[in-house]
């Protein structure tokens, strides 16, 4: 339903604008109905920008986004709105969606006027209640309060709430569970999961990678800007192929394993390339040469629903043969 | 015993009246022991970790008595604790990204530092330069200023900062919630590295993520809306924990091999009290499965196995 088509987003950065920081470098994957993907990168990798570029947040430097067939980075206006009544947005801090000067139920008081302006106000309130069941809030207590009187789990629910008003269809969740404590946020993991199964898209942004696992089919690690490795959550996080995915895996803390001896190795991590492979100053692989060098490693399909782009693997794979 | 803490109670004074935010903590921490110190927000954790250190603006000091390496630490006696700090007990603060100054070159900042405790910078620039290196930095970062330093990177500059006098007893504050996952492990491994090389003779790192803490804490104390609920060796908590609340608390996290679509984990009902008016007895009671009357009562914090400290009175019971 959703398709990115090698989009690139490039920022001018330094004092007049004249260095070009690449944070998102040709990426396509797609989305289909009712599936969850997880999109797993580490700070700066670019999936924020993503996020906000479906989102039409940040415009599009190249490539397009297919929203059921129709390109949605050249839409105005108009078609905008349109848009946002079937593609909606959460963020990771959800003090920061409100204003705290006025009550927390603004945000459905303009959505109301903006999108059912022709709605009369007891049909209004019922549909309110109605989504806010939804999320698992009761209306009374969540109602007619300033955010500061709700909770985190409380505050992000009723944000997910508003997006369910319209009657959308996907939903970009942009670090929603990262501010949440312990106890509550697994129960808005649990929120997603089951609107997936009502048929609603997720685009899951995480750093965190349990939490990636638990709730999507397909994930996708992303580095500065570029995908390593995408495909079913248990082939990747079972079976590893990018020397950077390995990385990741391996960091993970496990509550009933101890992280092997190896210690992490941070140097090159903030190099940058010109040309090739991303990861090149931080791979650890010993094949590595000039050739990492030369292009950008495409994805390659290396069993059925998943695939990695590693110039070595092919390498790899014939020498353990 | 390196750390021994009886009954301390803090409570920040707001408009509204007094927040209970630390009551009756008591525990003692061995040499060279690693505790992780763990709850949700407004448990009560920082609140612990930086009474230690220094009391803030609004916090008052209620009660309680601190004992570091056999000596009282006077925590109410602001001027009285400056022979303290940095040498005995020292701090990585939560957002260590911001505590460096940013109008001063790192190397000068760590002079003034020094100097500020009457040590000679010269002389302790040797040490200095071997702590970088353990910490994987460049020695020129001491010619950089602070936001030319990654977040990571600064992370860890704080921590050699923090740890430079050599303190008795260290508490790191969330230092790794900001940070991605390979760098989080990094930085864990580093701290426990610090204690391996008598650095720092104990530690108590404060977080949110007990996943982090399985990994390099010896023990686990766990608090709940500012009371100590469970404190026990770190695999007794993971596996055996005693107190409902953790065990709880343990089975709501997401683990790499649980699914949604295979098993539905589910978080703990309800939310954490206020603190301005706490309720009497077990604050977790509201929210507690196996709570009966005599939860409204306050539990002690008994040793029902060794090392296994947990307040709850129906495990008491069971116990019995």
């Amino acid at each position: 339903m959703l398709k990115l088509n090698e989009i690139s987003k490039t920022f001018h950065v330094g004092t007049f604008g004249g260095k070009a920081l690449h944070a998102v470098r040709k990426v396509s994957f797609d989305i289909q109905d009712g599936e969850v993907i997880s999109l797993i990168g580490e700070s700066g990798s670019g999936k924020s920008t993503i996020g906000r570029m479906i989102l039409k947040l940040t415009s599009v430097t190249s490539g397009s986004i297919d929203f059921n067939g129709e390109d949605i980075t050249s839409i105005k206006k108009s078609g905008l709105k349109e848009y946002y009544r079937k593609v909606q947005g959460v963020f990771q801090d959800p003090f920061s969606s409100c204003n705290p000067i006025f009550k927390a139920d603004r945000i459905f008081e303009t959505m109301h006027e903006e999108y059912f302006p022709n709605m009369p106000r007891e049909q209004w309130n019922q549909k309110l209640e109605e989504s806010l069941h939804r999320v698992g809030l009761n209306p009374e207590i969540v109602l007619n309060k300033y955010p500061h009187q709700l909770s985190g789990g409380q505050l992000q629910r009723f944000l997910i709430a508003r997006a369910l008003l319209l009657d959308i269809k996907f939903l970009v969740a942009d670090e929603i569970i990262s501010m949440l404590d312990a106890s509550t946020r697994i129960d808005v993991l649990n929120l997603l999961a089951e609107l997936k199964t009502h048929g609603l898209s997720i685009l899951f942004i995480t750093h965190d990678l349990s939490l990636g696992y638990y709730i999507s089919e397909r994930a996708v690690i992303l580095y500065k800007g570029t995908v390593v490795e995408m495909g079913e959550t248990d082939k990747i996080y079972h079976n590893p192929l990018h020397p950077y995915t390995q990385m990741l895996m391996a960091s993970i803390p496990h509550l009933d394993r101890k992280w092997d001896t190896a210690t992490s190795d941070l140097s090159g991590k903030g190099a940058e390339v010109e040309q090739g492979c991303v990861y090149f100053p931080r791979c650890p692989l010993e094949g590595k040469g000039e050739h990492c060098l030369k292009d950008i490693p495409p994805l390659v399909q290396v069993e059925p629903g998943h695939q990695v782009a590693c110039c070595c693997y092919q390498e790899r794979k014939n020498s353990a043969l | 015993m390196s750390l021994k803490i009886e009954n301390l109670t803090v409570y920040y004074q707001t408009l509204k009246g007094e927040v209970h935010a630390l009551e009756d903590a008591s525990f003692s921490l061995r040499d060279s022991e690693i505790m992780g110190l763990a709850g949700e927000s407004g448990c009560g954790k920082t609140t612990l970790g930086t009474s230690l250190i220094t009391l803030n603006g609004r916090m008052r000091f209620i009660k309680g008595k601190v004992e570091l390496d056999g000596q009282e630490l006077p925590i109410w006696d602001n001027q009285r604790m400056n022979e303290f700090r940095f040498k005995h007990v020292s701090l990585i603060p939560q957002y260590a990204m911001s505590a460096m100054n940013p109008t001063r070159k790192i190397g000068r900042m760590v002079r003034d530092l020094i100097e500020a405790r009457h040590e000679n910078y010269a002389k302790i620039l040797p040490e200095l330069q071997n702590r970088l290196d353990l910490v994987d930095l460049p020695e020129d970062v001491l010619n950089l200023y602070p936001i030319e330093l990654s977040g990571g990177m600064k992370q860890r500059m704080v921590m050699v900062l923090s740890t430079l006098l050599n303190p008795s007893l260290l508490i790191a504050d969330e230092i790794t919630s900001a940070l991605d996952v390979s760098t989080q492990k990094a930085v864990v491994e580093m701290l426990a590295d610090f204690r391996d090389k008598k650095i720092v003779k104990s530690m108590i790192v404060i977080t949110h993520d007990i996943s982090i803490l399985s990994q390099v804490a010896d023990s686990i104390m766990v608090m709940y809306a500012g009371q100590l609920s469970e404190k026990a060796p770190t695999d007794a908590i993971i596996h055996k924990a005693r107190h409902p609340y953790t065990k709880l608390l343990i089975s709501s996290l997401p683990k790499v091999g649980i699914k949604y679509s295979e098993e539905v984990l589910h978080g703990i009902p309800g939310k954490p009290p206020l603190l301005l008016d706490p309720p009497v007895g077990c604050r977790f009671r509201e929210r507690c499965p196996v709570a009966f009357e005599k939860c409204t009562q306050v539990p002690p914090f008994l040793e029902l196995e060794k090392d296994h400290f947990v307040a709850c009175w129906k495990e008491f019971e069971n116990h019995a």
